[in-house]
């Protein structure tokens, strides 16, 4: 179970976007760390197929993507940085729609959805159009959406950033329940440090190369440092992050 | 994936479609307004000036009116086919073209299905015209009503491809209206919609064969045989050819090797 990369590379142009990136992505919550440009979406973007590579490999739950999307679009949720609701439509169209594309019957649909909506505290905005949402219940609608079809890997992109604090704590938590109810490998895409907890796999990317790997508590004991803060500075002399 | 998964697929994105389509109410009448100022204003002005010799399919005189309802409906088809197309570079620049390229289902069938919709859209909105027709004294038999129907999803279908193709080629939104000034009225005016061919060829001759060449000739004569429940077999198989053509063109353009290419 889980996401396994090997020697990805990916260029546009002559500009090298990732270079020979090995990933081994257990279930549980995977934190993918790295500056603006580090070739975080570039690696978001491949692993969800909708950029391809001759360069590398990419495993999900055993299957090959090249080989079996179809399979693996199957199992697979995801939230992406920008939003990709549609505003015109309701809650509950969006995720009608959405599990249409899944081919998933609208009853059965119907019966997940307020389930998960329940779980968000979401279920009295079912008939809203998204455009009258704020920016944190469209977030928890599109992790809603990503869930329908019961994914066994889910893939989020900066899901928190732009959101306030009360609001992004629901979301990490929310996520973080998921994983070790239902036991799915989660990606978990950032540059937010207070994001990281001791026990997450941590990845950190910079410059398309994979800098480090491992848990975040025993990254901080190899590298002889306190936090994560400094952990991430030392290996990408970045300190943009918050 | 069974056969169930393909139907509840296609279902939901005709079902986004109408949706859509009904939330922008605007759209539904500027759909029917834009033809029926042509024909009542534009049409109007015209029967004084031009008269319509007896041509196939149509037994005896007929009023201008009636000789542009079949180039009408096919704009109506045409603005419907580009405008969905829109929708689809839209969707792209914020991000919801996403979404449908994460179905497990293939592109090729999705591609399909919004095909589907659109030619469900264009339908509607040929029938709603249709109706409003009668009010100028435009007669259609029930037979040609039901054999219209075949006919205009056809031409929807390749309309729809056309613009999907399009939609494909296109970045930015910006960039769609030029591409729809040239597309759309020259494939309008250089055809049969508004005026014979042969009235065409004894203005000039090389506008005669620019129609001739124009694939949306044969949208307006093969619905023009339709509304008279007859069959015109040289535009059907135009029209089918250039409709697979179009489509395949157009799942090419949106496969993501060539996308990427781009």
């Amino acid at each position: 179970m889980g996401i396994v990369t090997n020697n990805l590379s990916f260029a546009y142009g002559k500009k090298t976007a990732l270079n020979k990136v090995n990933l081994t992505l257990p279930a549980g919550f995977n934190v993918l760390l790295g500056p603006n440009g580090a070739g975080k979406s570039t690696l978001f973007s491949l692993l969800t197929g909708l950029t391809q590579t001759a360069n590398g490999t990419i495993h999900i739950n055993e299957d090959d993507l090249s080989k079996n999307k179809s399979k693996i679009m199957s199992q697979m949720g995801v939230v992406f940085q920008q939003s990709t609701l549609d505003l015109d439509l309701s809650v509950k169209q969006n995720l009608l729609y959405y599990a249409s594309l899944h081919g998933i019957a609208p009853k059965k649909a119907l019966k997940n959805i307020e389930l998960i909506l329940a779980q968000l505290s979401l279920t009295e905005r079912l008939h809203d159009k998204v455009r009258t949402l704020n920016g944190g219940h469209r977030r928890r609608v599109e992790i809603a959406r990503a869930l329908i079809h019961q994914p066994k890997v889910l893939l989020l992109d900066e899901a928190t950033v732009g959101l306030d604090v009360e609001s992004r704590l629901l979301i990490i938590s929310y996520v973080r329940n998921l994983c070790l109810q239902r036991d799915i490998c989660v990606l978990w895409t950032t540059h937010l440090m207070d994001e990281v907890e001791p026990s997450d796999q941590l990845i950190i990317i910079n410059k398309g190369e994979i800098q480090a790997q491992d848990q975040s508590s025993k990254l901080c004991e190899q590298y002889n440092v306190d936090d994560t803060y400094q952990l991430y500075f030392a290996l990408t002399k970045n300190a943009e992050a918050v | 994936m069974t056969l169930n998964h393909y139907f509840y697929c296609c279902l939901g994105i005709v079902k986004r479609e109408v949706f859509r389509f009904f939330q922008q109410r605007s759209r539904l009448f500027s759909a029917l307004v834009r033809p029926l100022l042509w024909l009542i204003v534009f049409a109007a002005g015209f029967r004084a000036a031009l008269g319509v010799s007896i041509m196939e399919p149509y037994g005896t005189y007929i009023t201008y009116q009636e000789y542009i309802i079949p180039g009408l409906c096919c704009m109506i088809v045409l603005f419907n086919g580009m405008q969905s197309s829109l929708s689809m570079v839209y969707d792209r620049e914020m991000g919801s073209m996403k979404v449908l390229l994460m179905s497990p289902l293939p592109m090729p069938f999705l591609l399909c299905c919004k095909l589907i919709a659109i030619a469900f859209l264009s339908l509607m909105q040929v029938y709603v015209f249709l109706l409003c027709a009668q009010l100028v004294d435009v007669d259609i038999s029930f037979l040609g009503y039901l054999t219209a129907a075949p006919a205009v999803f056809l031409i929807a279908f390749f309309l729809g491809a056309l613009g999907l193709l399009l939609s494909s080629l296109i970045k930015q939104l910006e960039n769609f209206a030029g591409v729809m000034n040239f597309v759309i009225f020259p494939m309008f005016f250089l055809s049969s919609a508004l005026y014979p061919l042969w009235k065409m060829q004894e203005a000039s001759v090389w506008i005669y064969w620019l129609c001739q060449y124009n694939p949306f000739t044969y949208c307006v004569e093969l619905l023009r045989f339709a509304l008279f429940g007859q069959l015109n077999l040289t535009a059907f198989s135009v029209i089918l050819s250039v409709t697979v053509i179009t489509a395949v063109l157009a799942l090419i353009s949106f496969s993501p090797k060539f996308s990427q290419q781009r």
